[in-house]
């Protein structure tokens, strides 16, 4: 059950949504044609009495960048986690390529790339030590590890650094290390939690231009953020997410109509976002 | 299982030991540089030549009996004894400069030569010590009892003035409160002594050596055998102090192997390791060859350093040696995962973790034998892994003990690991 001040409150699933927040993007998910890569039915997580996420569903498919949206503490990276395998959902099912995980060795986790909001990288090792040993953990071994290497590092532009201790890099640097160490296995899916936390716009756009490239060449991408202009930049569809349930799900153009005419200016994205989970502040 | 991503685990976190000199240094360098020094306490530096017993002796009486006694003290290899005045003497006592002091007040000798064959009349000596020094102490009561009963009984048997205070005795024999027979017995003895005195003060083609006042002496002398490892092969303190402190730095290495999985956790790299198709017995068994390897290369090193620099030898099987090494390594990896287990932040479990191997490693005997606990706690230490450690380890080195003697600490090291192994598998956060 999410609750919003502003906008009704909702029930939703990933079957039936309000129609107030359901447009073309809906049909969109339902194209019979193109399976989701990822569907989430239903999730819910408790730790202890905290109830972190009480109903979350949304579907994901391949060359599609969905916005996971929310305050602090909506449960974005709990839902995160439960879609990575990294947490067991209380109820509900992750559905990757229409199946579930069979357990922490599923060999189908190589469909499923994750870039965890801290900086998860050995800052005594090398770039190069790092992912070759990031690489091994997906059984990539030999020339196949050395070309994954290679394309990674390419990709997010740190060909010539890969010999640098970690330690030694920026803070931007790390980020798209952060960012190559989920690739090296080509998954269809990647999963970023707030990527780019504490990087200059060079590095955020680097990143931002590496994204665009990896949906083009037909991945699915799941993107957890707080910032409405990254949400705004790369996100075919956001979900919405408040008080660890779907407030919204579509296109910001969708959402933005949803939100009808302001008074007081412009409808932007923020607005939307603002009048969707309320002002009030979070924990 | 795939072999592939543990190998990589093993690689990494060797990889990541080598590159942090301070752990390089906590598991190599200092657990050679501690043994040492406490094997160069326990083997006197390499001379078989005994630290004495300081004792300060303040002679009063300067009778007979009392100067053979400050002479035998003197001769004695286990006493340095000076004679100072006695209030000197008292306070190099109370400056912990002798373990302790002896005084003989005048009078001693004539009253202790009396006292012989009665307890009537006994002399007091008075012996000052160092309460922090209450084994020497005890060691000095014994020496000092068997010099002052040579010294009297030599006195009262041949000495000058023995056959005045044997004559001094037969004539209050009659006052003496006992019963007529023993009053008998009693005269038999000192007439007997007399006699003596007379045999040896005029015994012909007697050796100086021979006529010399002997008076009572221990009727034993001591064959002293080490039972090491063979014969003429003598104990070697470091083999037990290499033992002990590579145990304890050993469980040090792996303090760090725990903290660190709580550090790796903290900055979200098992969100990474968890995401990948790896099952949480391989993220495991990853950590274990790792921290297994650390810790037997720890142990190893530290054990290459005493054999070539101390010349400690494995007397006993050298496959022995090795499987109580490995299990030893095996044991002290599962401890550290169990530490990763139980802990909260890395601060906190170091610190609480650091705490109980220093107890572990106490309890074990690698400080101090064991011997030398209450009964109570040398039972007890039956449950402390280190102990079992310590003992296994001292079995293949100086004691020559064969392999069927590694057999015993090597299942209970094994099966410590399992116990630490598994309640680290059950109570692992693996919810990321």
């Amino acid at each position: 059950m999410g609750s919003s001040p502003v906008l009704p409150t909702l029930r939703l699933s990933a079957a039936a949504f309000h129609p107030l927040f359901t447009t073309d993007a809906r049909l969109a998910r339902h194209n019979p044609v193109v399976p989701p890569i990822l569907d989430v039915r239903g999730l819910r997580k408790s730790f202890g009495a905290v109830a972190a996420v009480r109903d979350v569903s949304f579907t994901v498919r391949r060359g599609e960048l969905v916005g996971l949206l929310g305050p602090n503490g909506a449960g974005k990276t709990t839902t995160v986690s439960m879609v990575a395998g990294l947490s067991t959902p209380d109820a509900g099912q992750v559905l990757v390529d229409g199946a579930p995980l069979a357990g922490d060795a599923d060999p189908r986790k190589r469909t499923i790339g994750l870039v965890p909001q801290d900086l998860a990288l050995y800052d005594e090792l090398t770039a190069l030590e790092n992912l070759r040993f990031f690489g091994s953990l997906y059984h990539l071994q030999a020339r196949a590890l050395r070309e994954s290497i290679d394309s990674a590092l390419e990709l997010v532009g740190l060909k010539g650094r890969e010999r640098d201790r970690v330690k030694t890099y920026s803070g931007g640097m790390k980020r798209r290390l952060n960012l190559a160490a989920s690739l090296l296995h080509d998954p269809d899916l990647l999963l970023l939690d707030e990527p780019t936390v504490g990087v200059d716009p060079q590095s955020r756009n680097a990143i931002f231009e590496n994204l665009e490239l990896l949906k083009r060449r037909g991945k699915a991408l799941v993107y957890t953020t707080h910032y409405m202009e990254e949400a705004e930049r790369l996100a075919d569809r956001l979900v919405v997410i408040d008080h660890g349930a779907v407030v919204g799900d579509d296109t910001v153009e969708g959402l933005k109509r949803l939100a009808g005419p302001s008074g007081d200016g412009p409808v932007t994205l923020e607005t939307v976002f603002l009048a969707m989970t309320g002002r009030s502040l979070r924990d | 299982m795939s072999f592939t991503p543990i190998a990589a685990m093993v690689r990494k976190d060797l990889r990541l030991f080598f590159s942090d000199r301070r752990a390089v240094i906590m598991s190599f360098i200092v657990p050679i540089a501690i043994a040492s020094f406490f094997g160069s306490i326990f083997s006197g530096s390499g001379s078989t030549e005994r630290a004495k017993i300081r004792v300060v002796i303040v002679d009063e009486d300067q009778s007979a009996i009392s100067t053979g006694i400050v002479a035998r003290a003197q001769h004695d290899a286990t006493f340095q004894v000076t004679t100072p005045p006695a209030e000197e003497a008292r306070a190099a006592v109370r400056r912990g400069d002798a373990s302790a002091g002896v005084l003989i007040p005048s009078g001693f000798g004539h009253a202790a030569g009396r006292a012989f064959f009665t307890s009537a009349g006994r002399p007091q000596l008075t012996v000052w010590y160092d309460p922090s020094r209450a084994m020497e102490m005890a060691i000095v009561r014994g020496v000092l009892t068997q010099h002052v009963m040579e010294a009297v009984s030599a006195e009262v048997f041949a000495g000058q003035s023995g056959q005045a205070l044997l004559d001094e005795t037969l004539g209050q024999v009659e006052s003496f409160t006992m019963s007529d027979a023993q009053k008998q017995i009693l005269r038999d003895l000192l007439t007997a002594a007399r006699k003596l005195y007379g045999t040896n003060a005029n015994a012909s083609g007697a050796t100086t050596d021979d006529r010399r006042p002997r008076g009572i002496t221990i009727p034993y002398t001591v064959l002293e055998e080490p039972q090491t490892s063979g014969e003429n092969r003598a104990y070697n303190g470091y083999a037990h102090s290499f033992a002990g402190m590579g145990i304890q730095f050993l469980f040090f290495a792996m303090i760090d192997l725990g903290v660190g999985i709580l550090i790796e956790r903290e900055r979200g790299l098992w969100k990474r390791l968890r995401s990948a198709p790896v099952s949480r017995l391989a993220l495991l068994a990853g950590k274990s060859f790792s921290g297994t390897i650390i810790a037997l290369m720890s142990l190893l090193v530290s054990f290459a350093f005493a054999i070539v620099v101390f010349k400690v030898r494995i007397h006993g099987s050298v496959p022995g040696f090795l499987l109580v090494a490995v299990s030893c390594a095996l044991m002290a990896c599962t401890f550290g995962l169990l530490i990763a287990s139980l802990g909260r932040t890395p601060g906190a479990t170091r610190g609480v973790a650091s705490l109980a191997v220093l107890m572990m490693v106490m309890l074990g005997g690698a400080w101090v034998p064991t011997f030398v606990f209450p009964a109570w706690l040398q039972r007890f230490t039956v449950v402390v892994p280190a102990r079992w450690a310590v003992d296994g380890l001292d079995a293949m080195t100086w004691r020559g003990l064969g392999l069927q003697a590694a057999l015993m600490p090597s299942l209970i090291l094994i099966g410590f690991a399992a116990l630490f192994g598994v309640t680290a598998y059950v109570r692992f956060r693996w919810e990321e």
